[in-house]
């Protein structure tokens, strides 16, 4: 009894509960795992049963060294931050984006050339082209976000993040998420919708980490020394509540059993349609889009050392952007059996969301004026800028596409696809890669990037893919629209469908070329990060001051 | 939100403007007013929105939804167009559902647009298989060289067109290359002797060591009863002429094995019930006049 109390003893209460709590669950993966129907559902349950083991062996191994006590919130009057699950985080996101970035490579090429998926099941274009869409979005964009909400929150509360265990669940667990759907895509395990792709049980466990996200950035802002709550906050609290509202009534599910990976969606008919795209088009807004502003609104002025253009506009543009993007979605369903009334609406009120995203903008480019010039010398801070740019385009882009006589064009082309990827790359990709330029040294205590000339590189190369693939999918977009309405004289059509793709492919290989200088730069980050990471440093600066790089 | 006193409002030397006087992690706030021009354009396309919510179908009801003053709706914009379209082709299309099918083709003006009606109907319907230009591939006839297996005359693309080939259709073609090594009749050598034989129709060498008098004495008793005693072919039946060059699963012995060894019968669907009459004429006069017509 004495043992079990003193090795019970070098546990904090919460590791306690957090073992058992693993435990418990260990036990239910081995048994679905044990009774699954199929091998690749087995498969996920072994994993998540060898990822509650580790997590159990982690815990058990921390407590070794780390003293019992809970680390302290402050020390001699400055904030005690944790950055361990930031860093974490930051180096998934790289990882993640050079995957992502790599599948989507290599799609591009097996539509331009459709013999490479070598007849394999597992590496066709139906599997992954959502590997490639969850990788980039949900892998690389959402672990850019965990990183940047988890050190933003801290740095403008003046406050160490909430949870000891809790925030490495969020980090943690996100991930196990992504290797689950990642791996389900592959083996064939899928709901079938649209960046909502992974099967009742990967939500389940995406909703918990999800919840335990929000609280702990909400514990962390309510523990905040400052007297306001900064503008990145807001737009990370609105991403983080509905992205979860989204995510529960898009993916109510019935499973067939326990056992079983297959589920059938509540909604039906139209109405699927209709829950699906109000979250797919706010997984753009609130994913895509707010978190990314949170994340623009503390990188960009720290880097340029310049005051935000405009409170009033922030807040204007926040409750605008915020009440207008949740009623968009129908766009999507334009011309379909989506009733009139609901087209209309979508289409005004993305008609209307157009100020309110160049608010943004505006706040973003205009916070520049006074520190134009850094921008010949600071590639970071040009990247930053850049991905300010091209959000101010596809939100313009956007709009216009939603106004039906344009949709009826533009749907179901290639337009759509380049303007996703204006969106992707030039605004989510550059903003991100601004963020960990400026991250990484902050986090590693590092006075400077290993080579600001790499970074110089990296922008030219991957702005040049960025041109090259938005460019050859308007055109490949324009000319496909065109083709599939042209009639001739006589009233026939004038084109066969494989025509259309026939025509197609030159285009493809144009943005498979651009593809493939995106993924060069991005190699060309992940190699220069690295060698940030592990240069030794002569004089390392203190943690709390973090300094900007020296301009070349 | 009202500066807050605790934190004293200053001016930013290089803009002028002053600051809401925060100061968090060393990021400040600027009270810059709001660009007019924002504002100007964020109320036009509210306005705008507002009547065009009043102008189209936009507010869900308790069981409707208010129409728009406009009356236009969706479906009535398709029902306009399909009318537009119909208009266009209307007469033309009347012609060619009451003439014959050799009357088209003598008719200047029917003839362009039976081939107008039956480039667009191929390429919805028939491309998939046929290619595009009716070029063909493995199992899948060219429809441009002048070598027919059920007949390329007028009426006999147009019933094959209609019923199909082995596709279920009463009226359909039905015969089918029957599978002579699965099934027992010939043996393995047996087929190595055909298969040489009828390598040597089309005018191609024998191989070295093949015993082209045993295929030929095999060919008599087996083939000859469907593809003629030469290997003609019959097209009564279907059976190809083997005697011409490029033959539709490929010509080298490997292939002849295969087709020997386990049949063939490819399947080709009937278009009566999904195409209308006028359809139907189009894509035959189109099929015929494409190279190959009898």
């Amino acid at each position: 009894m004495n043992q079990a109390a003193s090795a019970l003893n070098r546990f904090r209460g919460g590791e306690i509960g957090a073992i058992g709590l693993l435990a418990a669950f260990a036990l239910l993966s081995v048994d679905i795992a044990l009774h699954a129907y199929t091998t690749a559902y087995a498969f996920h349950w072994w994993i998540f049963a060898a990822a509650s083991a580790g997590a159990i062996y982690m815990i058990y191994d921390r407590s070794a060294t780390r003293p019992l006590a809970l680390p302290p919130r402050m020390i001699d009057g400055r904030p005690n931050y944790n950055f361990a699950p930031v860093k974490f985080a930051a180096i998934a996101a790289i990882f993640w984006g050079i995957a992502g970035f790599a599948v989507g490579l290599y799609i591009a090429l097996e539509l331009a050339f459709p013999a490479l998926n070598l007849d394999i099941p597992w590496i066709g274009f139906g599997r992954l082209r959502p590997l490639h869409t969850s990788a980039v979005i949900f892998a690389f964009g959402g672990n850019v976000l965990l990183a940047s909400s988890f050190y933003i929150v801290q740095r403008t509360c003046r406050a160490r993040l909430a949870g000891d265990l809790a925030p490495w669940l969020v980090v943690l667990g996100y991930n196990l998420f992504i290797v689950i759907a990642g791996t389900g895509y592959l083996l064939g395990i899928t709901q079938g919708k649209e960046y909502a792709e992974p099967e009742w049980y990967a939500d389940l466990w995406l909703t918990i980490v999800w919840v335990v996200y929000l609280l702990v950035f909400v514990a962390t802002l309510l523990r905040r020394e400052e007297p306001h709550i900064y503008v990145a906050n807001w737009f990370f609290l609105a991403f983080i509540l509905t992205i979860a509202m989204l995510h529960v009534v898009n993916n109510a599910a019935i499973p067939v059993s326990l056992y079983s990976s297959k589920s059938y969606v509540v909604w039906s008919g139209v109405q699927d349609a209709m829950v699906q795209w109000w979250y797919g088009h706010n997984a753009v807004g609130f994913f895509l889009t707010a978190g990314f502003l949170g994340i623009m609104y503390y990188f960009i002025p720290k880097r340029a050392d310049r005051p935000i253009y405009s409170y009033r506009l922030s807040v204007i543009h926040f409750w605008s952007l915020i009440f207008l993007y949740i009623w968009a979605g129908p766009h999507h369903l334009h011309y379909t059996a989506l009733p009139d009334w609901a087209q209309t609406l979508g289409m005004v009120f993305s008609v209307m969301l157009w100020m309110p995203s160049w608010g943004g903008m505006i706040n973003g480019l205009m916070t520049l004026s006074g520190a134009w010039d850094k921008l010949r010398t600071d590639p970071v801070l040009r990247m930053l800028v850049v991905s300010v740019a091209f959000y101010g385009m596809s939100t313009f882009e956007g709009p216009v596409m939603s106004v039906k006589s344009v949709n009826s064009l533009s749907h179901y082309t290639d337009w759509t696809i380049g303007h996703v990827h204006s969106g992707a790359m030039g605004w989510v990709g550059y903003v991100s890669f601004g963020a960990l330029y400026c991250l990484v040294p902050w986090l590693w205590n590092r006075s400077r990037l290993y080579s600001l000339r790499l970074v110089n590189w990296h922008f030219w190369i991957s702005t040049i893919g960025i041109v090259l693939y938005i460019t050859s999918m308007w055109v490949a977009g324009i000319l496909q629209g065109l083709m599939w309405r042209a009639y001739t004289s006589r009233g026939f059509l004038e084109y066969s469908f494989i025509e259309t793709v026939e025509a197609m492919h030159v285009f493809y290989m144009i943005r498979a070329i651009g593809g493939g200088l995106f993924l060069a730069g991005a190699l060309i980050m992940a190699w220069n990060l690295y060698k940030t990471i592990v240069s030794p440093e002569t004089s390392p600066l203190p943690s709390a001051a973090p300094s900007l790089a020296a301009a070349e | 939100m009202s500066p807050d006193p605790k934190t004293p409002v200053k001016i930013d030397a290089l803009s002028g403007v002053p600051t809401t006087g925060h100061d968090w992690d060393g990021i400040k706030e600027l009270n810059t007013p709001l660009p007019r021009w924002w504002v100007i354009i964020f109320v036009g396309t509210i306005v705008w929105s507002i009547f065009y919510v009043i102008a189209y179908p936009a507010i869900p009801l308790h069981s409707s939804f208010t129409k728009g003053v406009l009356g236009w709706s969706s479906r009535g914009a398709v029902g306009k167009d399909i009318a537009a379209l119909r208009a266009t082709r209307g007469p033309m299309t009347a012609a060619l559902a009451k003439a014959s099918l050799q009357a088209i083709e003598k008719d200047p003006g029917l003839l362009e647009f039976a081939r107008a009606q039956g480039k667009a109907a191929f390429a919805d319907n028939c491309a998939p298989c046929h290619g595009a230009g009716g070029g063909g591939g493995k199992g899948y006839p060219n429809l441009n060289d002048d070598i027919w297996i059920w007949g390329g005359a007028l009426d006999a693309i147009f019933a094959t067109i209609s019923h199909g080939i082995r596709s279920g259709d009463p009226q359909g073609h039905d015969s089918a290359m029957p599978a002579f090594g699965r099934d027992g009749v010939l043996s393995k050598a047996e087929i190595s002797n055909v298969a040489d034989y009828v390598h040597t129709l089309s005018g191609q060498p024998a191989e070295q060591g093949a015993s082209v008098a045993s295929g030929a004495k095999l060919f008599a008793e087996d083939c000859a009863p469907c593809h003629g005693v030469k290997g003609a072919g019959n097209q009564e039946l279907g059976a190809p002429n083997l005697t011409a060059h490029g033959s539709l699963y490929g010509s080298d012995k490997e292939m002849i094995v295969q087709t020997l060894t386990n049949g063939r019968g490819g399947v080709m669907p009937a278009w009566s019930g999904r195409l209308d009459l006028a359809t139907l004429k189009a894509l035959t006069v189109y099929v015929h006049t494409l190279g190959g017509g009898q």
